[in-house]
């Protein structure tokens, strides 16, 4: 299988603390990975050179089939090249109803003249309908999303990134303040996703990584410690002592 | 019938406000009941209301607090100007060359248009600027170019460097008083501090005033007529959405895939030349323009007007405008009687501008809605109860009192 995302030999230092160093990583066109590691490991930072948020000292990043450089490009460009992130505290626009949040989010032109002419169209509604069915959204399509709850409001953003139609999903701490039957719900929705295309959740929680049921990479210190089934790298000693062995 | 969807409501209510206003204004000037002066000044409050107009949807909407958008509006009233000026001095220069007896040569009409118009500050020669002021397609043109492609590249500067906030502010700030100083050179071929006088006198025209004002003041109220429905189109739709998206959190908007930047810009120029046109009708009913007019004070008057009528609703920025400049002439017009208080007077002319700070500091105490506020509370619309959280991480995104439910 080839691989979407390739990062490979990448290094980030802020004032010489070096966030991430040496990192190689790549996942697949359809695959469920879980990142985990203490406070500090570069869990972020990696998000953000992937989003084109940070840029990196050295290394590369490469996406697609065509295996373009993610470097050069702008946070709206990967975006745009199917790149789309969660963040950790649910960012929706929370003045706008979830109707006009999932049109924002739905894919199409995004040119400012290209939005001016934009029209709905028949198919536009039904996707909408359907992504806030899937979310359990359904009802509240009119209501504004600031008045939804936190667990509503981290499934319309997952509900936004799937209008995307992103290639790539990073979510971060998906399941952060939320109940266990909503964890349960965010669990299905994401293996579900991950169907279709690549998914990446940093997660804390080990509990939730194990109800994933997929591959784990441990990052520490900028790097990769160890990666395998969450088994496997529990068992690892490396990684008790830095990271399980503290909790 | 889409227009009485309860979306539109606004602007229906807008048009037709409006469309009875401008009726009233001409049978009360048909039967001589409201003074030329005064259709001039309401015709000139339209042209404000449209500036407001642009306020709002660059700051309302869009969240960029520019505070230089009246260097537009001013640029627009020198393009206009510039024909108005020299048209109408070439008509003078040509009749007064024929009581000479012998036909002018073009070169004694250009050199006396030249006289003419620059003698004042000491120049017989026309600037290279003045090269399609004969011309008045071609200064129309100019209307909506030279502020245009300004705002084209300050914007691209400033959005490019990600400047926002408070820094961009007092970046239009620096735009618009450096061009003010600009023009009050004499050498900057725009008449320096005289600026451009006479422009109510129409080249060609030989109605009276009463006429001509009333032709300026439908063509105000059309404009604004015009520039309402288009805005309320843009912002009722899905860019609206964007630039509301921006203004509240812009970062999200990036990870959407939106260029962030290019909407600002775009939103940035098409504002300059919004602000250009509404310059463009004011200053031929205002009959003067001055570098004055660019003084960052103008622009920061602008702001003003839309806090107080209330951002982020169009009919808000309108109502702002016109009461805040309607009420300033009526207290700077030296007509409102003085309050004696014994130890002193109070007048008008001198405290207008307390007043009018006071009045801007209660609204943003008491009345952050502003004065558009008032249509919800009539409406039966409630701000949602947030415990005073914005509604977004940015610094210009909308605050909870502002919000609807």
């Amino acid at each position: 299988m080839s691989a979407l995302l390739e990062v490979s030999g990448v290094t980030v230092s802020f004032d010489g603390f070096r966030a991430i160093n040496n990192l190689t990583f790549s996942i697949g066109t359809a695959e469920l990975r879980a990142i985990i590691g203490p406070n500090g490991a570069g869990k972020s930072t990696f998000m953000d050179i992937v989003t084109g948020k940070t840029r990196p000292d050295s290394g590369s990043v490469t996406f697609g089939d065509r295996s373009v450089s993610l470097l050069k490009l702008s946070e709206a460009k990967i975006a745009r090249a199917g790149i789309g992130r969660k963040f950790q505290r649910p960012t929706v626009f929370e003045d706008q109803t979830v109707h006009e949040n999932l049109t924002l989010a739905l894919k199409a032109a995004r040119s400012p003249w290209a939005v001016l002419a934009w029209r709905k169209s028949a198919q536009d509604e039904d996707r909408i309908q359907a992504l806030a069915g899937q979310v359990g959204l359904g009802d509240s399509l009119e209501r504004k999303a600031g008045i939804l709850s936190h667990g509503q409001k981290q499934w319309l953003e997952i509900a936004m990134l799937l209008a995307q139609e992103p290639k790539l999903l990073l979510v971060d701490e998906p399941a952060a303040g939320m109940t266990l039957a909503e964890r349960e719900k965010t669990t299905e929705l994401l293996v579900d996703i991950a169907k279709t295309r690549a998914v990446v959740v940093v997660e804390h929680d080990m509990d939730f990584v194990r109800r994933l049921n997929c591959k784990v990479t441990v990052l520490h210190e900028g790097a990769v410690l160890a990666e395998g089934s969450l088994d496997h790298v529990t068992k690892n000693q490396a990684v008790i002592d830095v990271y399980l062995g503290r909790g | 019938m889409t227009f009485l969807q309860p979306r539109h409501r606004s602007a229906v209510i807008f048009i037709a406000c409006l469309a009875v206003f401008t009726i009233a204004v001409t049978i009360a000037a048909h039967f001589g009941l409201v003074s030329t002066s005064f259709v001039k000044t309401l015709g000139k409050t339209l042209c404000l209301c449209l500036a407001a107009l642009a306020m709002d949807l660059i700051w309302g909407y869009a969240g960029i607090l520019s505070l230089g958008h009246m260097a537009f509006f001013a640029l627009g009233g020198y393009m206009i100007g510039m024909w108005l000026m020299y048209a109408r001095t070439a008509e003078i220069v040509v009749a007064s060359l024929l009581n000479g007896g012998l036909p002018a040569t073009p070169e004694e009409i250009s050199q006396g248009i030249a006289t003419q118009i620059f003698g004042v500050v000491g120049a017989s020669d026309l600037p290279a600027i003045w090269v399609f002021a004969h011309s008045l397609p071609a200064q129309l043109a100019l209307v909506i170019l030279v502020p245009g492609l300004l705002a084209l590249v300050f914007g691209w500067l400033a959005f490019r460097s990600r400047v926002t906030g408070v820094y961009l502010s007092i970046l239009t700030q620096a735009m618009t008083l450096a061009l003010a100083l600009y023009l009050f050179q004499n050498d900057s071929g725009l008449r320096g501090n005289n600026g451009l006088s006479g422009l109510q006198n129409l080249p060609g025209v030989t109605a009276s005033q009463d006429a001509v004002s009333l032709w300026f003041f439908w063509a105000s109220a059309a404009a604004l007529a015009v520039a309402y429905l288009a805005l309320h189109a843009i912002v009722s739709g899905k860019f609206g959405s964007v630039i509301r998206a921006i203004r509240d959190d812009e970062a999200r908007v990036r990870f959407l895939g939106y260029s962030v930047e290019g909407y600002k810009l775009f939103v940035f120029t098409l504002t300059a030349v919004i602000c250009a046109l509404a310059g463009a009708l004011y200053y031929p009913q205002a009959g003067i323009i001055n570098p004055a007019e660019l003084a960052p004070i103008a622009s920061i008057y602008l702001a003003v007007w839309v806090a107080i009528g209330g951002r982020g609703r169009l009919y808000g920025a309108v109502i702002g405008a016109a009461l805040v400049s309607l009420l300033s002439s009526w207290f700077t017009g030296g007509r409102v009687p003085s309050i004696p208080l014994g130890f002193g007077t109070i007048n008008w002319v001198d405290w207008w501008l307390v007043l009018l700070g006071l009045t801007f500091v209660c609204v943003t105490l008491f009345a952050p809605k502003g004065l558009g506020g008032l249509v919800d509370r009539f409406a039966g619309v409630h701000a949602p109860d947030r415990k005073g959280a914005p509604l977004g991480p940015d610094q210009g995104s909308l605050q909870e009192q502002e919000a609807k439910e």
